[in-house]
């Protein structure tokens, strides 16, 4: 069964891929500059952060849970990181990005402890505490904004300093894509987590701890958003209570469209960067082809109900019809 | 959604669940009830300005139109689904009205569009979780986006105003005295919904739907139908209070009710219903939307601002579901 279901993934990552490229070379057709090199740099690093969220979104949406909290914590972590910059501009870039890890994870273990130990779902978890780190934000902050220049110059200038071509911000989303794909393949940790969302019982008979699963995998998309928070502040310049807002959605959208089943234990670090790039390349793309930025948010919705209603099919398999339906009555 | 560690807490086998589960469902029912008189009398210590009878009437306002989604959603979540997209299905028939308001529709028309509106989103995220197979939290998750993008394709950064002045009636009208439209609308709701949910077939295929789906099936009941007809509902009832909102605030803004979803799925679950299904009460519910209208009302006229007070929603949602689990945990 694990063969078929590698093929198939294979084969999705495949289908992502080549309605990437397609939509590239249709734009391309029109537009023949969307496709030069420098361009493509800045859509991959405009979807940088969105690879980051997707990244941790995945780990928790294979042990079976979901995590709406990680826009509100890129928010406060960017808020924290920035507010402390204007207090104490010369702090090295190592502190702020300690901090900024160090405080996602925080707010990422009070996700996942109170999924771990108080067995409350995960849904209603993330629900709350997405309000009430956003209702933090303006709490510190007063409502007010942090802008560009109060924040010192290499606080800002980090994520846009330029290595081997591509910027540091781009840089880091591939370091930790690669890092993902190490720990998932190659670590008990990343086969726990595909054992916890493909078969919690199962998994509990072979030793795993589900619920400390679950709360790892929560730390993990906390420190990943907690990242990313430094990162957007200090690329966009800018600290507000709003930033991020509901960019949540993305991050689900992109692992659904990367072929991570909300079902748990399907998926892989492959599909979620692909479902990421994916977005980005139709958001980078609807100016280019002149079509109004409202439309984002209708076309990332669609994008989501035909992802999810295509891998629901690929799922279903004959005779497992009412099996699926008691789990799903569980 | 299914949850890994779900069996065995709260379930029963349905003719056990009669006599212990009422009771239990009874005392999270007068325990919230205590909590709401203690929050009314606190807050008329709090406040000289609170009782006062025009302004506990404005402070209907803030649960109505939320609560008349909520008890659909309430018979949702029991079945063991969930609608994320409630909110985005405001905007989307706040804006149908505005659109055929702009085309010279009359107050009827417009109330009609947008109760058909509300309609067809809930059929059709209904047809995406029972036609299609999708689990109901992405499901709708997508649609959330979707609908709420329509909006914003159709108004960009824009709005629709200029409603005709009797369709202010819904929102800002009175019944008598200071018992507002809206209110009476909640009022006659709450009962209806009572009434299908504890004295109907319906009711108890609800129930047995979100208890155990396929115990329900070989029981002959349809639960698909039954699931459909719930999201169905709880789009018709998003469409009641985008009639409601729009109508109160006399314009439409893709923005409308935005975040709501949130607020109305903390007043099902702190109204005691099973966030895992299979439980609940809509009298629960209805002393849940007096708590949260009580608590924002309150901050409110302690000079609270809005993102603050979401905070104690966030508090209210998850302090509500782990104050029960933290207890059993420290029992043991």
């Amino acid at each position: 069964m694990s063969a078929s279901l590698t093929s198939l993934l294979k084969s999705r990552e495949a289908i992502l891929v080549a309605v990437i490229a397609l939509v590239m070379v249709l734009i391309s057709t029109r537009f023949p500059g969307f496709v030069a090199l420098s361009n493509l740099v800045s859509v991959f690093n405009d979807t940088s952060p969105l690879i980051l969220l997707a990244l941790g979104q995945m780990v928790v949406i294979l042990t079976r849970c979901i995590d709406l909290s990680v826009a509100a914590n890129l928010a406060l972590t960017g808020m924290v990181c920035a507010m402390l910059n204007v207090a104490y501009p010369d702090l090295p870039i190592v502190v702020s990005l300690v901090l900024a890890v160090f405080l996602g994870g925080v707010m990422g273990a009070f996700n996942g402890i109170l999924v771990w130990k108080l067995g409350i779902p995960p849904i209603v978890v993330t629900l709350g505490t997405m309000t009430i780190y956003r209702g933090i934000i303006f709490l510190l902050s007063d409502g007010s904004w942090v802008n560009s220049h109060e924040m010192s110059a290499h606080f800002t200038g980090f994520p846009r300093q330029v290595i081997l071509g591509l910027p540091v911000l781009s840089w880091i989303a591939i370091v930790m894509a690669g890092v993902m794909v190490l720990v998932m393949t190659r670590t008990a940790l990343g086969r726990s987590f595909y054992a916890v969302g493909g078969n919690p019982h199962a998994a509990v008979y072979t030793g795993i701890d589900v619920g400390k699963t679950q709360f790892i995998a929560f730390v993990i998309s906390g420190m990943l958003a907690g990242l990313a928070g430094y990162l957007w502040i200090a690329r966009y310049a800018v600290a507000y209570v709003d930033i991020a807002g509901g960019f949540e959605l993305d991050v689900v959208a992109a692992c659904v469209i990367g072929g991570i089943s909300i079902a748990g234990g399907l998926g892989t670090v492959g599909g979620a960067v692909l479902g990421a790039l994916f977005l980005g390349v139709i958001k980078n793309a609807l100016p280019v082809i002149d079509v109004s930025p409202f439309w984002q948010l209708a076309i990332s919705g669609a994008a989501i109900i035909l992802a999810v209603t295509f891998n629901t099919r690929a799922d279903r398999t004959k005779g497992r019809v009412i099996l699926k339906s008691a789990e799903q009555a569980q | 959604m299914s949850m890994t560690e779900s069996t065995g807490t709260g379930r029963r086998i349905p003719d056990q669940l009669a006599t212990p589960a009422q009771k239990a469902l009874k005392s999270w029912e007068s325990l919230l009830l205590l909590v709401a008189i203690g929050i009314f009398v606190l807050n008329s210590f709090a406040s000289p300005y609170f009782l006062d009878a025009w302004n506990l009437s404005d402070a209907t306002f803030n649960f109505t139109e939320k609560a008349m989604i909520a008890f659909a959603m309430a018979l949702l979540i029991i079945a063991g689904e969930i609608d994320l997209s409630v909110a985005s299905i405001i905007a989307l028939a706040s804006t149908a009205m505005g659109v055929v308001m702009q085309a010279g529709a009359g107050t009827p028309v417009i109330v009609l569009v947008g109760l058909l509106t509300g309609l067809a989103c809930g059929g059709f995220n209904g047809f995406l979780v029972t036609r299609l197979g999708l689990p109901s939290i992405v499901a709708t998750i997508g649609t959330m986006s979707l609908f709420r993008g329509i909006s914003y394709i159709v108004l960009g950064d824009g709005a629709f105003r200029g409603y005709p002045d009797s369709f202010a009636f819904f929102g800002q009208g009175y019944a008598f005295w200071v018992i507002s439209v809206e209110l009476v609308i909640f009022a006659l709701l709450a009962v209806i919904y009572a009434i299908v949910l504890h004295r109907t077939n319906f009711g108890r295929a609800v129930y047995a739907v979100g208890n155990n789906a396929t115990g329900a099936l070989f029981s002959g009941i349809r639960v698909g139908r039954v699931k459909f007809i719930l999201f169905l509902l709880t789009g018709l009832m998003s469409g009641l209070a985008a009639v409601c909102l729009t109508s109160r605030l006399g314009s439409t803004r893709p923005s409308i009710a935005s975040g709501m979803e949130l607020e109305v799925v903390t007043m099902v679950v702190l109204g005691g219903v099973n966030i895992l299904g299979g439980s609940g009460s809509i009298p629960g519910v209805v002393i849940a939307a007096f708590v949260m209208g009580l608590v924002t009302f309150g901050l409110g006229l302690l000079n609270v601002p809005g993102i603050v007070m979401s905070i104690f929603i966030g508090m209210l949602l998850i302090g509500v579901v782990a104050l029960p689990r933290l207890w059993k945990l420290m029992r043991r």
